[in-house]
Order: structure tokens, then C-alpha cells, then sequence
């Protein structure tokens, strides 16, 4: 983990305990971490060893290290100054930090800096791993002891112990509070599967935040996480995210929030987005919205994307037509097996949401349904027709959303086709739709 | 008849879609607490304390309306807001004092199930641990939603208490004109009532409720107009109530002020509705307390694990959210027990509870005022000059008040 000094070096370097026990003990305790509500308030001593000031925060400079503490803002006589990491020789809990180079700079603000205290203490990041937004209690960082000491971010620290250690803080010394929090279980995440949110875009770009660790989620997991963070992050983050992942994710939010959401995203940004998702969730969404915002989207849609989710639209949320999606695969009844196979082939992105397809007669009307798993047992030159269920269960666009629900129990359906009133195919409602319909009930 | 039925369901469900969360707060608001605390003021000091009405009430709308636009603009809650811009130690100390203050209040409404079941001869043994169950497990088990309705359709029966008190035929004109004139006495009875009065219609509870249901509606500025509105109409609904109250008691005991000293002094006031009375006092009553305990532990344990980052919510299951349930089981079962305790005194907690939440108001007055003057976090939407000099004044007042209180009592011992 860290490398060992010379022995000559080790004493300078080394986190030595002992001169704050008041019992008198001399007991000298390593330390390879220090937490950065300890790092607070820590003295700073010049070259002559005349204290300077104590820290006041610390700060990352992400575009040159991902996890280096990179200077050390430290309060002296009314102004702030500004200690880079090389300008250290040691950081001890017993005595402070250590300069090795006294020409320090004032302190002015700086965009590139990730401020601990400021911007990190108190504040909601994304635990990647554990797939949930956790508020930051305190920092742990790591003590890498080469030619001179430097601080590593390690974990954020969330629960408990972390808790107790900022109420004590300041209020007994350290190693007290090392010892009294030993028992509280500690919980804490790895700075590696830590996701800051950070809304204004420009700083997104100088503190070197990317949303990628997010892409790798779950869809239904970040879409859980988006729901919980404010207003402002959940746009930034669904607003970068590759359109395909924001569109995945959004679909798992409550069509409201979706709403407010994309309102308030560029309309071209919100228009890719709209148009990864699927026709009757993109309806969902933008049924909710005011009927110029929604113009505003269709207008950055590429021409043709848009109609379907305009014909959506005009249904009534609560009917068939509210619920069907307009991506279907329809194939002639007199088509064979293995033309089916290649056309499927040349579809795949429609294949996920697919269980059943839907075959037309001649004159455009809906004929029949094949459950896709039929396909696997036939042989290649079957016509679908043959392979069709005995009876096409159907319904109509106008049919209430409870009706449908019933039609799915009853005949155990994966798929319902929706036909108008001529016969032919208006949409598609899944088993998925009916499940967001009871849990909402 | 079937064409009644639709007319009705329709009726109903207007009804319901324009409640949100403003008006579920003001109907909450009257409380056990609420409802012992005017009957209490009413058959003490007559009509002396209608005067409050008005200033409370402006508070009030001040308070709510701050709340909710701060819920609606940074679409966070009032903990979360608290952690993020006074750090830790300050929030943990607010989350003790919001602990304290709603587990006087969640035993102030075990009280007034015990008190109103009491009336019809139900023991308190019996009616506290039944109704702590059920108030568990509507939450924890995640029907409240569908129970909420029926709760606030009950409410309905404040509305015996408007007609009480036109049935009593009070002195209107006295009424009227107790109603704008300002009586100050450096009384300990009467300023113990007035904090009481100020702490029971603008509970700390309320605050963080408030802008939590905001968040959760999902409601943005924009929209945000219209739900102020619904916060205004129900705050001055809130005080209508509570003007009613005060005149039926008022009525009730106009030839001996009386100190309420249990349910049936409260019921007097009801008294114009001969034998129905009591069973109507005591459904009000149930219905409000049941209510209020059903909400009161819930948003407690969420604002606190939200200002202290645990994870909270009533999706998760106990082992992801041990420290959510564990405050959450502990609020209700320490505030149902003290109520069993043998020879508990019910109505004198409950009204020493909304004392308890009059002296704490300031405290989370003072933080709310901080940051909804706080320009990065509100933007254009920070408070108006009016508004911060309404919110602070109530501070100045409830806080003078109190240590008048404590004065008087510190001269008198």
C-alpha cells in the first residue's frame, strides 16, 4: 500500500502518538490513515518551526490527480494561504504539518479545486457499488510516506462511527476519539466507487467529473438513485449520460418526474433522449408536458421519429391506446419460418421487447399472433400461419386500462395486439404495461 | 340512483384532487393537541384569546408558504437543506430537539386515543398498544396511502364544531371585538396558553413535513403558484377551526371558567348536539389523533435519517434501513408507553406538548429564515422583505414570551 522510508527518514515521517495522551503513557502508534475531520484545525509549522496557521480545508485538483490532496488551505492572520502537497515535509497528528518550503501563495478562489470541506463534507455523492446516494460524514485519507508526505483520498466515510467522530471533533483529542469510535462498526466507500454530482456543467468540465461509472449501472438502479437526488443533479445527470442509458434509465422514473426533467433539459439534448425511448413511454412522458415544450422536442426529433409518438398521444392515458407501444413485428401469414428468422435478424433492436408476433392477411388485417418460442421447434419451411394460436385475442384502442388488465389474467397473454376498428394493427401492449398498471393501483 | 352514486364518486374525487400536501398539512394540524389546546384556551379564558387568531394565522401562512417554496425551488427537504449548508453538528442538534419535540407530540396523540376511547369506557391499556400496532403497520406495510383518504374525509366532523359554536349563540359582538383587541397579562396560566396556542398551530413537526410532501409531489416552481394557494386556504381553514373551538368551549363554560382536565370537559363544547356530543367529540378526536400519529413518527425518522444520511424509507427493508426503523419503532412504542403508565396525566401532557412545541418553533424559524435568504440556494426566489420581517418578529415574540414564562416561574418558586 504504501512505501517504507529509509530508517534515517522514518521518525520525521512517521505519524507518531503519544505526546497528547494525558495519562503520561508514551505509547507510539503508526498511523497509515488520518481522517480529514483531524486533518481540520491542524497546526502548520514553517521551516524555524514557528506555527504559521491551521488548516481550514484541503483540496483536490482532479484534472492533475484523481485522489492527491493537493493543497492545504490554511488560515493565517485573517487571510487564507495556499500550501501545495510538495511544499510538506511531514503530516503527524502530534505535531502538525511540517513545511519544506516557505514560499506560499494567498489563496484566491480557484474553479479547478474540489474542495473537502466545502464540497465534499455534508454533501450527497453516488455510491457506484452499493447503487444509492449516501451523504458524506467524513473523509478518510491515506498517509503515503515517499521523499515527503502526502495525503490520499481513500474512503468517504457515511454512518455511524463518522458521525460520532464530527460531533467530537475538536471537542478531545484525537487519539481519544480513535479509541472511543473503535467499537461502532465503520462503513465506508471506496473513492473509486464514489460519483460526485456536480449541476453546472462548466465546473462538471474543470473538476474532471464524468457520469461514466454511472453508464455501467442498471438503468433501474441509476433510475432509483436519479430519483432521490434535487432537481438540478437529477437533470445533469440524466442531461450527459448517453442518450440510449438516459432514455433506459428515465423510462423507470415516475412519468411526472420524467416530465419535469426533460422540461427542463436543451431540447435538442431532451430530443435524443425522447428518441431512444420506446413510442409509448416517450408518449407517457411528454403527456405530461405543456403542449409547447412538447413542440419544442418534436421540432429537434429527426422527421419521422415523431409521429408515432404524436399518434400516442392523441390516445387517453387510461385506455389501451394510452398503453400500447407502436413497435411491433407484423409478417404475412404465408410467410416461412426462415424468411421470419431473417427478417427478425434484420430487427434486432426490436427483440427485447418481443415475445409475440403478429401476423396480417392480405388486406392488412390482423390475422393471427405466434408466441416467438413456437419459432424454435418448427421447421424452416413452415408458414407462420400454421404456427399461429387457435384464437387471436385482441382488443381496441378505446378499451378502459382495468378491462385490459383482466384480458392479460384471463387468458394468460404476454403480448395483446390493439386493433382498429378496420382490423388492422394500432399498437401492442406487453406484460410489463400491465405490471406498472396494478403496482400503480 | 345510479346517477347519484356518479355524482357523489365525482364529488369525491374533486375533492380529494385538489388536496396536496398543504392542505393535508393544515387538517393534520389539528391534532390532539390542537383540538385540546383551543378547548382548553376557550373554557379557561373565554374569548380573550380569539385575538391571537389573526397573527397566528399570518404566521402561519408565512411559515407554510416558506416551506413549501423552499421544497418546491430546491426540491429538497428541510433536513437535507439544514445538513447541506450548516454542516453536521448543527443538524444533529436540531434532529434531537425535532425527536423531542415529536415524541411529546406522538404521546400527546396517544393520549387523545386514549382519552377519546376512554369516553365510551375502552381502557387505555387496551386502546394505546392496539392503536400503536395499527399505526406500525399502516406505515411500515405500505397502505397508508389508501388509508389517508378516509382520515381526511373524517375530518369532515370539525365541521360540528362550527355549528356548536353558532348553536351556543354566542355574544357575536363581544366575540368580534375580543378578536382585534390584544390582551397582554403577565399571567403564567395565560402565557403558558398563548405559547401553547403559537406551538400547537405552527408545530416545528409541520416544517419539515410540509416540505417533504412538497418534494415528494414532485411539485416545481413553476407549478408552485397554485399550491400556495392550497397552503393559504388551508392555514385560514386551520384557524376557522380553531376560532369555532375556542367559541363553543367559550360558550360551554361562559358562567365557570374551567380547566380542561379530561375528555368529557372537552366534549362539553359540543354539548348543543345533546346525547350525540360526546360520540362525536370522541370520533373527531380518534380520527385526528390516529391520523396525526400515523404521520408524526414517519416524518420524524425520515427527516432525521435524511439530515444524518442513513438510509431511510419505508421501501427498504429493515436490514438496509436498520437505524430508519429503529427510530421509527422506538418514537411509537416510547410514546404509546408513557400514555399507559398508570395514572398518566393525559390532557395535562398533551397540553404541556404543544408548549414544548412553541418554545422550540424559533429555533427551526431561525434556520428556515437563514436559508430561504440564502440567494445560491433560492435564486429569484428568495424571501421578500415582508416575509422575513413577519417570520422573524414571530422568533422575537415566542422567544419573549418564553422567557417571560420562564421569569414568572423562576419569581414564583
Amino acid at each position: 500500500m504504501c512505501k517504507h522510508a529509509s530508517p534515517g527518514q522514518a521518525e520525521a515521517l512517521t505519524l507518531v502518538w503519544g505526546r497528547q495522551l494525558a495519562n503520561g503513557m508514551t505509547a507510539e502508534t503508526t498511523f497509515n490513515h488520518i481522517f480529514f475531520t483531524e486533518l481540520l484545525g491542524m497546526p502548520v509549522y514553517d521551516l524555524k518551526h514557528r506555527r504559521i496557521g491551521r488548516v481550514k480545508d484541503a483540496a483536490l485538483v482532479p484534472l492533475i490527480h484523481p485522489s492527491r490532496i493537493d493543497r492545504f488551505l490554511v488560515s493565517a492572520g485573517g487571510s487564507w494561504l495556499s500550501i501545495r502537497y510538495d511544499q510538506i515535509a511531514s503530516i503527524s497528528l502530534a505535531d502538525g504539518i511540517q513545511l519544506s518550503n516557505e514560499r506560499l501563495y494567498p489563496y484566491h478562489s480557484d474553479e479547478y479545486m474540489l474542495r473537502m470541506q466545502r464540497d465534499l463534507l455534508d454533501q450527497q455523492i453516488i455510491d457506484v457499488n452499493g447503487r444509492k446516494v449516501v451523504r458524506v460524514n467524513d473523509v478518510t485519507l491515506e498517509v503515503k510516506r515517499d521523499e515527503r508526505d502526502s495525503l490520499l483520498i481513500h474512503e468517504i466515510d457515511v454512518g455511524l462511527r463518522s458521525i460520532f467522530r464530527r460531533l467530537v471533533q475538536g471537542v478531545m483529542p484525537a487519539l481519544w476519539i480513535r479509541a472511543l469510535q473503535e467499537p461502532i462498526q465503520p462503513n465506508s466507500i471506496r473513492w473509486d466507487f464514489c460519483n460526485i454530482v456536480e449541476a453546472d456543467p462548466l465546473r462538471r468540465l474543470r473538476l474532471n467529473i464524468s457520469h461514466e461509472r454511472l453508464e455501467l449501472m442498471h438503468p433501474a438502479d441509476l433510475a432509483d438513485i436519479v430519483e432521490e437526488l434535487g432537481p438540478a443533479e437529477r437533470e445533469a445527470i440524466i442531461g450527459t449520460l448517453d442518450s440510449e442509458v438516459a432514455a433506459e434509465a428515465l423510462s423507470e422514473i415516475d412519468p411526472k418526474m420524467q416530465a419535469n426533467i426533460l422540461e427542463n433539459l436543451e431540447p435538442d439534448v431532451a430530443a435524443g433522449i425522447v428518441e431512444e425511448m420506446s413510442p409509448d413511454q416517450a408518449a407517457d412522458a411528454l403527456g405530461q408536458m405543456e403542449d409547447e415544450t412538447t413542440e419544442d422536442i418534436f421540432d429537434e426529433m429527426e422527421s419521422g421519429e415523431d409521429e408515432e409518438v404524436r399518434e400516442l398521444l392523441e390516445y387517453d392515458e387510461d385506455t389501451a391506446g394510452g398503453m400500447m407501444n407502436t413497435e411491433a413485428i407484423l409478417l404475412s401469414a404465408e410467410t416461412t419460418l426462415d424468411e421470419a428468422l431473417k427478417c427478425l435478424r434484420d430487427h434486432e433492436d426490436l427483440l427485447e421487447s418481443t415475445h409475440v408476433l403478429f401476423l396480417t392477411g392480405p388486406d392488412g388485417k390482423v390475422t393471427g399472433a405466434v408466441p416467438l418460442a413456437r419459432l424454435f421447434l418448427a421447421e424452416g419451411s413452415t408458414r407462420l400461419g400454421e404456427l399461429a394460436t387457435d384464437r387471436l385475442i385482441a382488443t381496441k384502442p378505446a378499451e378502459k386500462k382495468n378491462r385490459v388488465a383482466e384480458l392479460f389474467d384471463k387468458y394468460n397473454l404476454l403480448a395483446l395486439p390493439v386493433l382498429e376498428a378496420d382490423g388492422t394493427l394500432a399498437g401492442v401492449i406487453t406484460a410489463d404495461d400491465i405490471i406498472t398498471v396494478l403496482r400503480k393501483k | 340512483m345510479p346517477g347519484f352514486f356518479a355524482r357523489l364518486k365525482r364529488h369525491f374525487f374533486i375533492f380529494f384532487a385538489v388536496l396536496g400536501p398543504g392542505f393535508i398539512t393544515a387538517v393534520v394540524d389539528n391534532d390532539s393537541g390542537g383540538i385540546y389546546t383551543y378547548s382548553q384556551a376557550g373554557a379557561r379564558w373565554g374569548y380573550l384569546p380569539l385575538w391571537t387568531l389573526l397573527p397566528i394565522t399570518i404566521a402561519l401562512i408565512v411559515t407554510q408558504e416558506m416551506c413549501s417554496r423552499m421544497g418546491a425551488v430546491t426540491g429538497k427537504g428541510l433536513s437535507d437543506l439544514i445538513r447541506e449548508e450548516f454542516g453536521l453538528r448543527i443538524t444533529f442538534g436540531i434532529m434531537l430537539l425535532l425527536i423531542l419535540a415529536n415524541l411529546t407530540n406522538i404521546a400527546a396523540e396517544f393520549a387523545g386515543v386514549a382519552t377519546s376511547l376512554d369516553l365510551f369506557g375502552v381502557s387505555k391499556y387496551i386502546s394505546v398498544p392496539l392503536a400503536a400496532i395499527l399505526v406500525w403497520f399502516l406505515a411500515v406495510k405500505g397502505n397508508y396511502a389508501s388509508v389517508e383518504k378516509i382520515f381526511l374525509f373524517a375530518c369532515v366532523i370539525y365541521l360540528t364544531y362550527i355549528i356548536a359554536g353558532f348553536m351556543v349563540k354566542p355574544d357575536w359582538k363581544e366575540a368580534a371585538i375580543y378578536s382585534v383587541s390584544p390582551k397582554l397579562m403577565l399571567d403564567k396560566g395565560y402565557i403558558t396558553m398563548l405559547i401553547a396556542m403559537v406551538g400547537t398551530t405552527i408545530a416545528p413537526w409541520m416544517q419539515f413535513y410540509l416540505q417533504s410532501a412538497v418534494v415528494e409531489k414532485g411539485i416545481t416552481p413553476k407549478e408552485y403558484r397554485e399550491s400556495r394557494i392550497e397552503v393559504i386556504v388551508g392555514c385560514i381553514m386551520t384557524s376557522v377551526i380553531a376560532f369555532f373551538i375556542i367559541v363553543a368551549c367559550a360558550g360551554a363554560y361562559r358562567d365557570k371558567p374551567t380547566d380542561i382536565q379530561s375528555a368529557s370537559d372537552a366534549a362539553l363544547a359540543l354539548k348543543p348536539f345533546g346525547e350525540y356530543a360526546f360520540r362525536l367529540f370522541s370520533a373527531g378526536l380518534l380520527n385526528a389523533s390516529i391520523f396525526a400519529a400515523c404521520i408524526l413518527p414517519l416524518s420524524t425518522a425520515y427527516s432525521v435519517c435524511e439530515g444524518l444520511g442513513f438510509e431511510s424509507g419505508v421501501n427498504k427493508t429493515w436490514s438496509e434501513a436498520p437505524i430508519f426503523y429503529w427510530l421509527y419503532t422506538l418514537l411509537i412504542v416510547v410514546g404509546a408507553g408513557v400514555v399507559i403508565l398508570p395514572r398518566f396525566p393525559l390532557v395535562q401532557m398533551i397540553l404541556l406538548s404543544q408548549v414544548l412545541n412553541g418554545m422550540l418553533l424559533p429555533f427551526i424559524l431561525i434556520f428556515m429564515i437563514l436559508l430561504i435568504n440564502k440567494q445560491a440556494l433560492m435564486k429569484e426566489w428568495i424571501n421578500p422583505r415582508a416575509y422575513n420581517v413577519v417570520a422573524w418578529v414571530t422568533v422575537v415574540v415566542v422567544i419573549g414570551m418564553t422567557l417571560a414564562l420562564t421569569g414568572i416561574s423562576l419569581r414564583e418558586t
